[in-house]
Formats: structure tokens, sequence, C-alpha cells
């Protein structure tokens, strides 16, 4: 079902090509995000704490709230564009964003 | 001496029609209106033409004709074979076993007389 | 007390404009402007009631015991929906393809529809959300308190608030969220309050924030410098507890029923998910944010040994900003209500799905055969499961004393559900996973958490003895609740998080390999792994034209491009549109069925249509799917597989259509055949005589008049076969209406007698009769009945070759009435008792005048009369014998 759709009609097959490639790498890069805010957020486990070089907390809080800040950019970001192209690129959705 | 004629059909009020017709004509008939007795009885009466039924009680015309053509002392008399069955089918058959003549009933009998004439006449 | 008067009066204010809002979005969706109820943010909003009371004052307390690790709670659940692409996409299109109504259908559904899982997930969800449905009341209880009416409360009123409290919830949940019967379709009111909620306590803990760092910590860089001098100073986690609690939380946020409820059951479009994956996030953020700042300032201004986890209200009060703490009081209050809202529908939702209707069902005489009487039920027995719910919670928290066992309660029920994460993972990535694996993992896991962690979480001697805690159930030192198999030092609650998911997962494959799944189950594992290729996208939900859109492009595949567009446009000029696109009317719909039918098949053209159109159901493609692992390719094949076969079977029908034709044609030939030769032998008479009549001269009068009377006989016979071929034509259609009568068999035998003695003129027949049991009365079809006896007894007058001819004619009713013709002749050979009631078949080959008709016809008007004429083997002579039913002997009278 989901595959060997139509070809539509007034859309010239380079920029579908192109169009989901694209798409597919912003879904690539949806998943590697979690995982990337996963690490970064597992870093504190190597921060010491004892002794003078000890992470202080408000360095801990700047960090964090700062990995947070940057990981909500970038799913803000993700998320746009992958409304922009889901609009666009019509079909993938369903079946085309599955395969890698 | 009259030409013999010999009639074999089951019907009674039929026999009755042909033997009349036959017998104003001048002809002798002796009719027979059992099939499995029939070639027997031609052997031993040895007529100049068989009339002869082909749905007989005991036995079809058919096998009666093939078996008298097979019999030299029979092969070559003239047979008139009638039939109720009026199919393409039936005079194929009766051709294939060896008939001199076929009729259709019902007949008119002015045709019967002249087929009849004209077998006893050939036969002769 | 005024503070606790004005305290009350907001409370009932706010909960009074809840019901409002709740209202007026059940107002708002019933007049169809849903659309602002149902944007993405009212999504992303309704997700916080993964925020409960236990986060909005517990963070705080946590952050004061354990420094940073409450973030933990949070990192989690961001993580899960940073990732939606993962498992959230997958989870939600599973929820509304298979219109999954809570965490226990899901399970249910996916492992074969068991309800023995169901049951299994429901209790674990109970027996993890009661405590914490306590919790809530424990904490909105507490909260009063902080307003001065704990110095005069005894237990007995604090018990009354939690009960005042849990009744209002009772009653919310049950006006605004049995509102529907379909759990699938959404509870406007519900998620509208929620979202309100949600952001009334995230306002209140962002003031009460904002207030502590701008208002007493003088600013960011102030507030930063507090903390670095503070008791929370220095970074100090466990790290063990901070990766653990990290992952439990995002395991629990998928597993708990309330989310669930929101994230997969509420939800209205998929590409929600899209926006709630920055959104919430960022609510999540703006939660954690100033909890640290508040508890070290809290820590600093207040006296030692207070209360941490009700700082938000503290710090606040202590300053003489009463608005902003009764602002703070309404987010945890808001914190509290939201969560046991939501929790009793999902849990009330599984209670009465999974066990009050099937108990009802079963003891209720074999089920509801009245819908409407059904729909009654289901509500019912949802209102009392809430209701139930609530009041567990609320004896739970009387029960327990609202003491410190409660406050751990949280990460322990995260714990409790996070059991049915491998069941649900596994559900959907892996076909293999069975039944039999689920319940395996779930019974290990949750025997393991109750064992390790809940039963041991009431302290010890409570339930589990304290022998048992420090030396091992009966002795077995390995088996220490907190240091199984003895491993020691571990966190007791990562210790238990530990083991029960490793013996968990480990049972759930373990018993999903050696096991073999039923075929429901591997369907539905089919339908959920691969809910991608089985579901269509979310454009089929949004709107009309969108769904004629997925028609055409179906349509187009297996029609063609030109034929389907043809068909398209021919239906939008009907509708009088303009362009390709026609509504999706019920007509378009049968009418693209049956052009759709006449490639793939009807069943299969019914499921596609209805998979576009109207919501997920099994489809014919999804029943070949599971067949072979290959689903795609077996798909195919199957198809092209349906379409031979079907063209075998058309071409077997019309093979035996051709050889019944055959038999027919050839059984007509004979027919036509015997009938010409009956019709043409009487003529040859009539004609030969009739000829020899009119030109033969001189014949005898005698002669005349014998030639006149054989052709008047034979057109007498002729007459009389074509009255007995109308007469069977007529009987074999069926199209003769009975006169029925009624009348004594012995006068029907009379006249039967009397008209075939009026036919004779040979031998004189004997007839022996029995005048007794003839004295029968009838009711049927007398003339019929005569005419099958004048059949019988003509026949033994023409055949019967005794010398002296014998008929007996004997009468014997017992359950039916039989009469039985035998003569004393020679009677009839076995072979041709098969075929004397044929047509055209004659008893003997001796002339007897007729066609061999009468039999046939006496058969076929036994028959008629719903009885039958038999020939009877074994008598001396030809006897036949006549049936007649019981019911048309009528008893002498």
């Amino acid at each position: 079902m989901s595959e060997a759709g139509p070809p539509r009609r007034g859309v010239p097959p380079v920029f579908l090509e192109r169009q989901s490639y694209r798409r597919r790498r912003v879904i690539d890069a949806a998943r590697v995000l979690p995982l990337i805010g996963l690490m970064l957020w597992l870093i504190p486990l190597l921060w010491r704490e004892d002794g003078a070089a000890a992470v202080r907390s408000s360095s801990a809080i700047v960090y964090l709230f700062g990995v947070w800040a940057f990981l909500v950019l970038g799913a803000v970001i993700l998320s746009t564009r992958l409304a922009a192209q889901g609009r666009d690129g019509g079909e993938g959705e369903a079946g085309g964003g599955e395969a890698p | 001496m009259s030409k013999r004629v010999m009639l074999i059909e089951d019907e009674p009020n039929i026999i009755e029609a042909i033997s009349f017709i036959l017998s104003r004509e001048g002809l002798a008939v002796e009719t027979h209106s059992d099939g499995t007795t029939a070639n027997e009885k031609l052997r031993a009466c040895r007529p100049d033409l068989l009339i002869l039924d082909v749905m007989l009680p005991g036995k079809s015309g058919y096998d009666i004709l093939r078996e008298l053509r097979e019999d030299t002392a029979t092969a070559e008399l003239p047979v008139l074979m009638l039939t109720a069955r009026g199919q393409s089918r039936d005079r194929e058959m009766a051709e294939r076993a060896g008939v001199s003549a076929f009729m259709t009933k019902p007949f008119s009998n002015a045709e019967m007389l002249e087929t009849v004439r004209a077998l006893v006449a050939g036969g002769a | 007390m005024t503070m606790l008067n004005t305290l009350v009066a907001v409370c009932s204010a706010y909960a009074l404009f809840l019901f409002a809002v709740a209202f007026g979005a059940e107002r708002a969706a019933l007049r169809g402007q849903a659309t602002w109820l149902r944007s993405p943010m009212v999504y992303t909003l309704s997700l916080s009631i993964y925020c409960t009371a236990w986060t909005f004052y517990g963070a705080v307390g946590s952050a004061v015991r354990t420094g940073f690790e409450y973030l933990t709670i949070y990192l989690g659940p961001s993580l899960v929906l940073m990732g939606w692409w993962w498992i959230l996409r997958k989870l939600v299109r599973i929820g509304r393809s298979q219109r999954i109504t809570s965490v226990a259908d899901l399970i249910s559904s996916r492992y074969g529809k068991s309800n023995l899982l169901a049951v299994g997930v429901t209790i674990l969800a109970v027996v993890g959300t009661t405590p914490y449905i306590a919790l809530q009341l424990q904490s909105v209880t507490l909260s009063f308190e902080v307003f001065g009416v704990g110095d005069i409360a005894t237990g007995e009123e604090k018990g009354h608030t939690a009960l005042w409290v849990a009744a209002g919830l009772a009653l919310f949940t049950v006006i605004f969220g049995t509102r529907n019967l379909d759990a699938n379709e959404r509870h406007n009111g519900v998620v509208m309050a929620i979202a309100v909620e949600a952001v009334v306590k995230l306002a209140a803990l962002l003031a009460v924030g904002i207030f502590v760092v701008w208002g007493l910590s003088g600013g960011i860089s102030g507030a930063l410098e507090k903390i670095d001098g503070s008791p929370l100073g220095q970074w100090q986690i466990d790290g063990g507890r901070w990766a653990g609690l990290m992952m439990l939380s995002a395991a629990a946020f998928l597993c708990l029923p309330r989310i669930f409820q929101v994230l997969v059951v509420e939800n209205d479009n998929e590409t929600h998910l899209r926006t709630a994956s920055w959104a919430f996030p960022l609510y999540l953020g703006l939660m954690s944010l100033f909890v640290v700042p508040i508890a070290v300032v809290g820590l600093e201004m207040l006296p030692e040994g207070s209360n941490p986890d009700l700082f938000v209200l503290t710090v606040p009060l202590s300053q003489g900003h009463d608005g902003l703490a009764v602002l703070s009081f309404l987010g945890g209050f808001s914190s509290a209500t939201s969560m046991v809202i939501v929790a009793a529908i999902a849990l009330s939702t599984m209670v009465s799905n999974h066990v009050v209707m099937p108990l009802w069902l079963r003891f209720a005489g074999g089920g509801a055969k009245v819908s409407g009487d059904v729909r009654h039920v289901v509500l019912l027995a949802r209102r009392l499961s809430i209701i139930g719910v609530v009041m567990l919670g609320y004896l739970y928290y009387r029960l327990s004393g609202g003491g410190a066992a409660l406050a751990s309660i949280g990460l322990v029920s995260f714990a409790g559900v996070a059991q049915v994460l491998p069941a649900m993972l596994g559900g959907i990535f892996w076909r293999g996973a069975s039944r039999l694996g689920a319940l395996t993992g779930l019974t290990l896991g949750f025997g393991c958490w109750g064992y390790t962690l809940f039963l041991p979480s009431f302290g010890a001697g409570v339930f589990l003895p304290e022998s048992w805690v420090t030396g091992g159930p009966f002795g077995i030192f390995w088996l220490r609740p907190q240091a199984l198999f003895g491993i020691e030092g571990m966190d007791p609650l990562l210790h238990a998080v530990f083991w029960s998911l490793v013996l968990n997962t480990g049972g759930f494959v373990l018993a999903s390999l050696a096991s073999f799944p039923a075929p429901l189950e591997r369907l539905q594992g089919a339908q959920f792994v691969n809910v991608f290729e089985h579901s269509t996208g979310p454009r089929s939900w949004t709107g009309k034209v969108a769904q004629a859109e997925d028609l055409m492009v179906m349509a187009q595949r297996i029609l063609g491009a030109r034929d389907a567009q043809l068909l398209f446009e021919r239906e939008a000029q009907r509708q009088g549109k303009h362009g390709m696109l026609p509504e999706p009317t019920p007509d378009f719909l049968e009418t693209l069925e049956r052009e759709l039918a006449g490639s793939v098949g009807a069943a299969t053209a019914h499921a596609m249509v209805g998979q576009i159109v109207g919501g997920m159901s099994v489809s014919v493609e999804d029943l070949m799917a599971v067949a072979d692992e290959t689903a795609q390719m077996m798909e195919y094949s199957a198809r092209l597989e349906a379409q031979s076969q079907e063209l075998a079977r058309t071409a077997a029908q019309l093979r035996e259509a051709n050889t019944k034709l055959t038999r027919l044609s050839v059984q007509k030939d004979a027919f036509l055949s015997q009938i010409s030769h009956e019709l043409r032998t009487p003529m040859t008479s009539i004609r030969a005589f009739s000829e020899i009549l009119r030109d033969s001269t001189g014949l005898s009068p005698a002669e005349q008049s014998k030639y006149a009377s054989i052709i008047h006989d034979e057109a007498i016979r002729l007459t009389r076969l074509l009255d007995d071929l109308l007469d069977l034509s007529v009987l074999e259609n069926g199209q003769v209406s009975l006169n029925l009568r009624e009348g004594l068999l012995s006068d029907v035998l009379d006249r039967a007698v009397a008209a075939a003695a009026a036919d004779e003129h040979g031998a004189r027949l004997r007839i022996a009769r029995d005048a007794v049991a003839e004295q029968v009365w009838l009711n049927t079809d007398l003339d019929r009945l005569s005419q099958v006896f004048i059949n019988l007894v003509a026949n033994t007058r023409k055949y019967c070759d005794a010398a002296m001819p014998e008929l007996e004619i004997r009468v014997c009713a017992s359950d039916r009435l039989t009469i039985d013709f035998v003569d004393n002749g020679s009677g009839i050979s076995p072979e041709a008792q098969d075929v004397i009631f044929e047509k055209f078949s004659r008893v003997s080959d001796q002339k007897a005048g007729g066609a061999g008709l009468g039999l046939a016809i006496c058969r076929q008007i036994m028959r008629r009369l719903g009885g039958d004429i038999s020939y009877l083997p074994g008598q001396g002579g030809a006897a036949f014998r006549v049936v007649l039913p019981a019911d048309i002997a009528v008893a002498a009278q």
C-alpha cells in the first residue's frame, strides 16, 4: 500500500527527490536529538564532586538549563521544518518516512 | 407369381393400413411384429422386399438390418425402412446399416406405393 | 480564620470556574467550534498532568534533601517527547488506528485481545495509582494547614478536607469524564479544564520563582550567588540515581495511565505531537527552573525544621505576600486536582472495560441484546468506577494516616507502572512478542516490584516481617527484599527498579521466544509493529477533501490513473463541483467500492474504502499480511492468487453449467425424439386410413366403418397423449393448483375403478377390496388422487398377464395412509422397476396404447399431494404402493 504511489501532477521529479531526501535527513536529526540530549545530561556524572575543584551549583544550573534551552530550540527547528516539508512533500508521512 | 413383401411393424393399425395398400397393388404381404425373431422369419420366408420399422419390441430395426446384410442369403434384399423419429441422425444410421430406401412416418400412401414398386422392380 | 475563609471562597470560586470552563468547552465542541479547543497548545498543556502536587510541592523538598536529583523526573519525559519520532509517534498512531482506550487496552489488544492481560495491567495500574491519588489529597490537606487551619484542625477535620476535595473531584470527573461512552471520543471539557490548570500551576510556580529571584535575591546573579553559598552550593549527586531516575521517569511517562490517557487516547491529531515535542520540554523546564532558588531561599529564610515540601507556600507567606501564597496554593490545588481527574478517568475506563463489563456480561445472563441497555450499563460502570477509584485514594490516605510513607510513594508508583514498559515497547517494535511473554514479564516484574519496593515502602513489619527484611524470607538470605541475590549496598529504589525490570524483560523475551502466538496475536502484532504501513496518514482524519484525495490515490493505484480520474471527475460534475475531487458521499463510496471490487474483489474493496473513510478495522490485507512475515510480498501475491482462484472458480462453474446443459440437452433430445415417435405413430395410421378412405374405391361398408373407427381411436390416442404431456408439464413446473376437498377413500376408489372399467374392452378384471379399511376420510385433491388410482387400475388391466387377472387393493392407515395395488401377474423385472416412473417408459414392450407417461404423472401428482408412489417388490405380481401423509387422512366421522 505504501509504495509505488502515482506520480503527482505538475511536480518535477527532481525536486521531489531532493525534497524527500531533505525530509529524511530532518527525520534523522529528530531521531538523534534525544540521544544528544541524553548524552549532554549524563555529562554531570563526570563532574568532580569533592574538594575545591568541585563544580559549583550555579554552573550546574546554567549548564543543565542551557542544554535544556538548546534542546528545545533544536526541537522547535526540527518540528517546524518537518511541518513545512510535510505540507509540501505531501506523501511520505505514512510510508516514505519509515525507510532510512 | 406375385412378389412377396414382408412387413415388420408393431403397430397393428399401421400393419393393417400397409397391408391394405400393398395387397391392392397385388403384392403378397406377410407381417411380423417381433424384433427378436425377425431374422429367422426372414430366412424362412425369403421375401422380395422388406418393410422394416425402426422401433420394434425386442430388437431395433437397425440391428435386424445389419444382421441380414451380413447373411449372404439376404445381403441383396431391398429394404424400406420406416421411422417415427424424424431426425436426420436416424436416416444416417439407416444408410450406414445398408438401407435401400427410408421413409418417415406419417407417409402418403402414394409415395409408399411408388417406393415399393421401384424397389420390387429393381430387385427382380 | 479569615484567611481560611478567603481560601475556601477562592477554592470554591476556582472550582466553579473550572466547571464553567469544562462546560463551555463541551458546549463549544457541540457547536462544532472545537478547533481552538483542539490546538496543539491545549494538547501540550494537557500533558502537564505529569506535574502533580508531588512535583509542584515536592520538587523543592526534594531539592532541599537531595540537591539536583529532582531534575531527573523532568529530564526523562523531556527526552521522551523530544524523541517522539521513535516511540510516541508510533504509540499515538496505534492508539488511533486500533481505537485504544487505555494502557491495559493497548497491552491486551496487542497480545490477542487477552482479557487476562488487561485485568493484570488494570490491577497494576490501580495498585500503582491509588497511593498517588492519596498523595494528592494529602498535599491539598497539607496546603490548607499551612494557612493556619492546621493549628486548630483535628485529624477528623483533616479528613473532612480531603473528603470534600475527593467528593468534588469525583463529581467533576463523573460529570465531564463520562459524557461520551466511546472512550475514543475526546473529553473536551476535561482536557480544556486541565489545560487551564496547567497554565495556573505554571504561572503560580513562575510567580513564586520570580518573586524569590528578583524580589528576595536581587536578580539572577544574586540568586546564583545565594545558591553557591547555600548547603546546595556544591554539585553532589548519586550518579546511579541520576541516570536511573532519568530512565525511570522516562519509562513511567510512557506507562502512566493518566499520561497515556491524554497523550494517546485524547490525542486529536498526530501532528500535535510535533508541537508538543518542543513545547512540553519547555514547559517542564520552566516548571523546574526556579525550584533550586526557592529551596535555597526557603532554607535561608524559614526557621529550622520547616517542611521543605511546603516552601512554595511558606516562603511567600513568610514575606506577607498572601496573594502570591494563594496563587501558589491554587497552583498546587490545580496540580492535585488535574492529576486525580485524569487518573480517575483512565483507571475507570480500565476497570469498567476490563473488570466490570466482562463480569456484568457474564452474570447478566448471556449479555445484553438491546444496545441502549449496554450503553447505560457501561456509563454506570464507568461512573461507579470513577467514584470507586477516587474513594479508594481517599481510603488509602485515611488508612496510611497521611504520614511520611506517602512522600516516597511517587517514585515507588513510577517503578510500578514502569513494569508495563517491556510489554509495551516489545509489543510495538517486536512482532515476536507473545501473550505468554507479556504475561510472564508482567507477573515477574510486578511481583518483584511488590516484594522489593512496594511492600517494604510501608516500613519493615507492616506487610513484610522485619525478619524477612534483615534475614530473608524463611531465612533464605539471598532473597532479602532489598538485597536480592546478595547484592547489597544498592539504593533500594534502584535495586528494585533494576531487578524488577531485568526479571520482567528477561521473562518477557524468553517466554516470547519459547511460545507460539495465536493467530489473532500474530495479526495484532503485525498491525502494531507495522502500523505505518497498515494505516493511513494523519490527513485522513483532518477533512473531507483529504479523504477524497486519499480515495483518489488508492483508486488510481487499482484502476489506473486515467480511469480513476475519469470516475472522480464524472462524480464531481454530478455533484456540481468544480475540479477533480467529489464529496465522499455514501453513494459515491458505493460506486467506488463497486469499481474497485471489479479489480480486487468485493471484500478487499470494502476493507480498503473502509480503511480510508471510516476508522480502522481489520482489513483483508491485514489478514493476508499476517500470513507471512514478508507482508508486502505476500500481500501482492495473495491478491494475485485470489484473482486466479476466482478465475478458476468461475471456470469450474462454467464447466459445471456446461455439463449440466449438455446433460439437459441430451435429455431434451431423447424426450423430443420420444414425443416425435409417440405423435407420429398414431398420425401414421390416421393419415394412411384417411387416404385409403379418400382414394380407394369399392370399399365395403364394413371396411369403411372399421377404418373410420381406427382413425377415431388413433385421434383419441393422440389427444390423450397431448393431455398427458400438458398435465405432466404443469405438474413438473409446479403450476398446478390443488383443489382440496374432503371425501371418503372408498368413494375415490369406487370412481377410479368405474372409470378404468369404462375404458375396458378386454378380459374382466376382478378387483378385491376391503370395504372397512377404506372408510377413511381424506382432505386432499380428490380428483388428482383418483387420477392416480385410475392409472394404476388401468395399468393392471393392460399389463396383467395372468389368465384370471386379479387386483387386490389393500388399505392400511397407521402413522400414514398406504394404499397398495397388487395384481397376480408376473410383475415387473428389477431392472424395469427403476425406470417405470420415468417418462415414456412402458411396463412392457407389448403394445399397450399408452405413451408411457402414466406413472410419471402419478409420481408427480403424489409428490404434489405430499405423498409418494413407489413400486412394491416381492408381492408375487406387480404391486404399487401409494403413500399419503397422515395429515390428509382425517379421522373417520
